[in-house]
């Protein structure tokens, strides 16, 4: 049995941070991951990261931005830690080799970003996820003697000894098919978001929600998970996104009718305005009929001068060549909002560690919770390196001061027994996976996107439930050990399902409208009864619903205006 | 909406056959990728189909192909481009044609080994930043320019397309290759790594180091990123000469000779290459050192070998002096195109490609 003090499940930024944050602890580390690192979805995040480092911004600004862009549903304390952290983080990564953006003093230079009220945000192009997590697998590759790399190692389940403490992980490893039981001290869940519930969005294929599912599973609660950010600007069709930073170097957001439409929704931010509010102003246009017949409403990039597009938006020129056939520096692109990020996720508190003992999460897959009811944009990278790192370093604390228990052989074997029975099923003995995962996705980004009322979410949470049933029977075509990734794809559906239907649920309760839930049947943000966090926990019927407090620490919840 | 045909080549390792072609009917938008294609065949068709994708968006590198032959990511190829490079190559009505990547082992399908091939040769350049005694308190103040220089390299996502084009590579499969070069000088181009030198001289003097690649560059056309690994070779080697290494194929000074010569005369004087290239100093006006006796000598096979097959036959190719002149003031023109070049030292990179900015230049004609 493989075993390590820490493991670290998926290996995007806040894997990867994690684990070499618990290695300096001179603990051993273990990272596993679905796909080999440099594949994970951390790579997505092109804008940049935030942090207050220049003279002249506070820590102070930055929290309360955050705390603002969350529509007052991040805690606190949660979010003054992460932005005290950011400056020190952002020079730990440049010392690493992150090769960020200078000014001409050969300092390190910022952009300007959406919701917030200095230019914070340090970058890399618009490739600053990838610059920064092929330098943190630089830092895995020099540190393999303490951190042992699981690439192409697929999770299918926690394991948990008989105190109700996570002492282990079930995994198959992906290119031969064989099982193997990991032991650990601690566990760090690092397995991103589950945008795949939803069909379009920005999240790579990868994004299946395996983590929270899998904590779900094993009885941690989950919480916010109705908080789903719509993202302004992705490519029609596709859901490709184009990242944020094209509004900050100063696109404009323009209707069918050529009107620069934010005017009228943030007259002071314009399109710089949080997610949520840009997303509604958007979606108001096209429903309101100013659109254009697909749907959609153009960003207008020509504005910014061509050598600084080609410089600092290069990947968007790319992706607007590449996907939609438009030369971004000469004619606007089509656009409109799409599935982007999960703010709510595995709860945990400010060190990563969930209520389940030796379970900890952290970036996307966790809500600790720094984003609330919208992520600022920036924030994310940000989130996945604080958090990532808080974790390692109390998951190795935890490991030197437990003796850690041997996992059951039993969750092994319930383990291959589900995988085999999958194998097993008939074909055409019920639907194929992917018929059902297109269902699912279509019918999430109907009723439960940027607009959602009872009746939508009602009928999403139908559908899911019965999906659940329908999967139950949905067959698959490889009979085969190596790289079977039909067996894992029919895993990924579950994980998915379990994720939709936790979100229906918590965006049924919720009956106001907050950051990225807005009810437009209760279109009011209400502070009396819904200032709290609504907590997720596995139980026979579905998820069971409790509440808990939002920490409120020196900003007091005020109405929000951009 | 349009039908597509990919022929696939695929191969089941447990099934004890060798590889074999299967067609697939695709039904999609020409507007969509050669990924949506393969995906929309494993999703109505058969499961079993593997290939490794994630984004579907060209950044995270994980379905490299070849597509009618050339390597490139499945989802940064659209159908209908790839339907008409089909046609074009074989006149009409062909299929698509998806292949897994070259120069790595498969392992499955679309599926290769690039563990044991790409990433140990990555590995290889010690690929991390070696900075010397402890951080600054703040970050490195560093010229923009160079983080600009070097953020080309960082663009790579290690898809291993140009790897599986590299036909260096394919004659010598221990080539350190164009990905890892390419990383290499992600840390030589970094003034923050103390270890330059060391770097160049691990580089230059393995024997499949930076002297290896042939200039093909078919790894140029094979990245989705611009990353153009030849380029980021060529300025290893560069670097490596100002360093003072000596290139053991004397390409630095080949490619000197072939600088000065047409500097000189605007056009190539055959008669002179070999000559300028081990003993620089047009028409023979130095004292030849040891080791430029011996290129030359040892040049003399090639030469007999050229005059014997046609190649050098002709007086201008083998007497120096011959060669002619170029008429009127042309050598002038060239020589203020030098001029200009030297002047305006720029290597190209995917990062700066303004053009509104470019102000016209005054007229440098002058005479030399």
């Amino acid at each position: 049995m493989p075993s390590h003090d820490v493991l670290v499940i998926g290996a995007g930024l806040a894997g990867q941070r994690a684990a070499l944050a618990a290695a300096e602890q001179g603990v051993s580390v273990g990272i596993v991951s679905k796909v080999h690192p440099v594949r994970s979805h951390s790579n997505a995040a092109q804008g940049g990261i935030n942090a207050a480092l220049n003279p002249g911004d506070s820590w102070e600004s930055h929290a309360f931005d955050t705390i603002k862009g969350s529509d007052y549903l991040s805690d606190q304390d949660a979010v003054e830690i992460m932005c005290r952290e950011a400056p020190e983080e952002i020079l730990h990564l440049e010392h690493l080799g992150v090769t960020f953006h200078r000014n001409e003093e050969g300092k390190l230079g910022t952009r300007a970003f959406g919701g917030a009220s200095a230019a914070r945000t340090y970058y890399v192009a618009d490739i600053t996820g990838q610059a920064i997590m092929h330098v943190l697998y630089e830092q895995l590759m020099k540190h393999s003697d303490s951190v042992a790399r699981y690439e192409e190692w697929f999770c299918t389940a926690l394991a948990m000894d008989e105190n109700g403490e996570c002492c282990g992980v079930v995994t198959r490893n992906v290119a031969d098919g064989s099982m193997e039981l990991f032991q650990a001290k601690a566990v760090i869940l690092a397995c991103g978001g589950n945008g795949q519930v939803w069909k379009p969005t920005t999240n790579a294929l990868i994004c299946t929600g395996d983590g929270i599912a899998m904590a779900y599973r094993a009885g941690a609660k989950l919480m916010d998970m109705e908080m789903i950010q719509y993202h302004p600007t992705t490519l029609a069709g596709k859901g490709f996104l184009i990242t944020e930073g094209a509004r900050g170097e100063g696109a404009h957001l323009l209707n069918a009718k050529g009107e620069r439409f934010m005017e009228r929704y943030a007259p002071n931010k314009m399109e710089l305005a949080s997610r949520d509010v840009v997303s509604r102003a958007e979606q108001t246009e096209i429903d309101e009929g100013r659109g254009f017949p697909d749907g959609t409403v153009a960003l207008d990039i020509t504005v910014v001068p061509k050598k600084r597009v080609h410089e600092a938006l290069r990947e968007i020129v790319l992706v607007g060549q590449d996907f939609a056939g438009v030369d971004i520096t000469k004619e606007p692109i089509r656009i409109k909002p799409g599935n982007h990020y999960t703010m709510g996720g595995v709860k945990t508190d400010v060190d990563g560690r969930t209520d389940i003992p030796g379970l900890y999460a952290a970036g996307e897959v966790a809500c600790v919770s720094v984003h609330g009811g919208n992520r600022l944009g920036a924030n994310s990278l940000l989130d996945t390196l604080i958090f990532g790192r808080r974790s390692g370093a109390d998951a190795a604390a935890r490991a030197k001061r437990i003796e850690g228990s041997r996992p059951s052989k039993q969750v092994l074997e319930d383990e291959q027994g589900t995988i085999e029975e999958i194998v097993s099923r008939e074909k055409g003995s019920g639907r194929r996976i992917s018929e059902i995962k297109l269902e699912l996705g279509t019918t999430m980004d109907k009723h439960v996107a940027v607009f959602r009322n009872e009746a939508g979410i009602q009928e999403a949470l139908d559908t899911v439930r019965r999906l659940k049933e329908e999967a139950v029977s949905a067959y698959i075509d490889d009979r085969s050990a190596v790289f079977n990734q039909d067996v894992l794809g029919a895993i990924e559906l579950g994980y998915m399902l379990d994720n939709a239907e936790c979100t229906c649920v918590a965006a049924l309760e919720r009956k106001e409208s907050r950051g990225a839930q807005y009810r437009t049947d209760f279109p009011e943000r209400n502070d009396e009864e819904w200032l709290k966090h609504i907590d997720l926990q596995q139980d026979d019927e579905g998820p069971e619903i409790s509440y808990s407090e939002v920490t409120i620490t020196q900003w007091e919840p005020q109405e929000r205006t951009y | 909406m349009a039908e597509y045909t990919l022929k696939v080549r695929r191969y089941q390792p447990e099934s004890g056959e060798g590889p074999y072609w299967e067609e697939f009917e695709v039904d999609l938008d020409p507007s969509l990728s050669v990924l949506d294609g393969i995906l929309q065949a494993k999703d109505r068709d058969d499961g079993s189909l593997s290939v490794r994708c994630s984004c579907r968006a060209a950044i995270c590198g994980s379905c490299g192909v070849k597509i009618n032959g050339s390597s490139t990511l499945a989802c940064k190829t659209q159908l209908g481009e790839a339907h008409e490079t089909a046609n074009r190559r074989n006149g009409g009505g062909e299929p698509i044609v998806v292949e897994p990547m070259g120069n790595m082992p498969v392992i499955k399908d679309l599926i290769v080994d690039m563990e044991s091939t790409h990433w140990t040769k990555i590995r290889r350049v010690t690929p991390w930043l070696l900075p010397h005694g402890e951080p600054p308190e703040r970050e490195y103040v560093v010229e923009p320019e160079s983080m600009i220089d070097i953020t080309q390299s960082m663009a790579c996502i290690q898809c291993g397309a140009c790897v599986s084009s590299c036909l260096s590579m394919e004659v010598d499969p221990e080539f350190i290759g164009p990905a890892a070069l390419a990383k290499a000088y992600r840390f030589v181009g970094d003034p923050r790594d103390a270890e330059t030198k060391e770097r160049l001289h691990d580089l230059a003097e393995d024997p499949h180091g930076i002297y290896d690649c042939t200039h093909c560059f078919n790894c140029i056309d094979a990245c989705p990123k611009g990353v153009a690994p030849m380029d980021q070779i060529m300025r290893l080697r560069r670097k490596a000469g100002e360093h003072g290494i000596d290139d053991p194929h004397n390409g630095h000074n080949h490619e000197t000779a072939f600088v000065k010569i047409i500097e000189k005369k605007g056009t190539l004087d055959e008669a002179l290459l070999q000559q300028e290239s081990y003993a620089p100093g047009v028409k023979g006006k130095v004292k030849p050192t040891k080791s430029a006796i011996k290129g030359l000598l040892g040049s003399i096979p090639t030469v007999l070998r050229a005059i014997k097959t046609g190649k050098a036959r002709s007086l201008p190719k083998l007497i120096p002096g011959v060669h002619p002149k170029l008429p009127d003031g042309a050598q002038d023109e060239v020589q203020a195109i030098y001029k200009h070049a030297e002047e305006h030292r720029e290597e190209f990179n995917i990062y700066i490609k303004g053009e509104e900015d470019v102000e016209p230049e005054p007229d440098e004609k002058e005479t030399v």
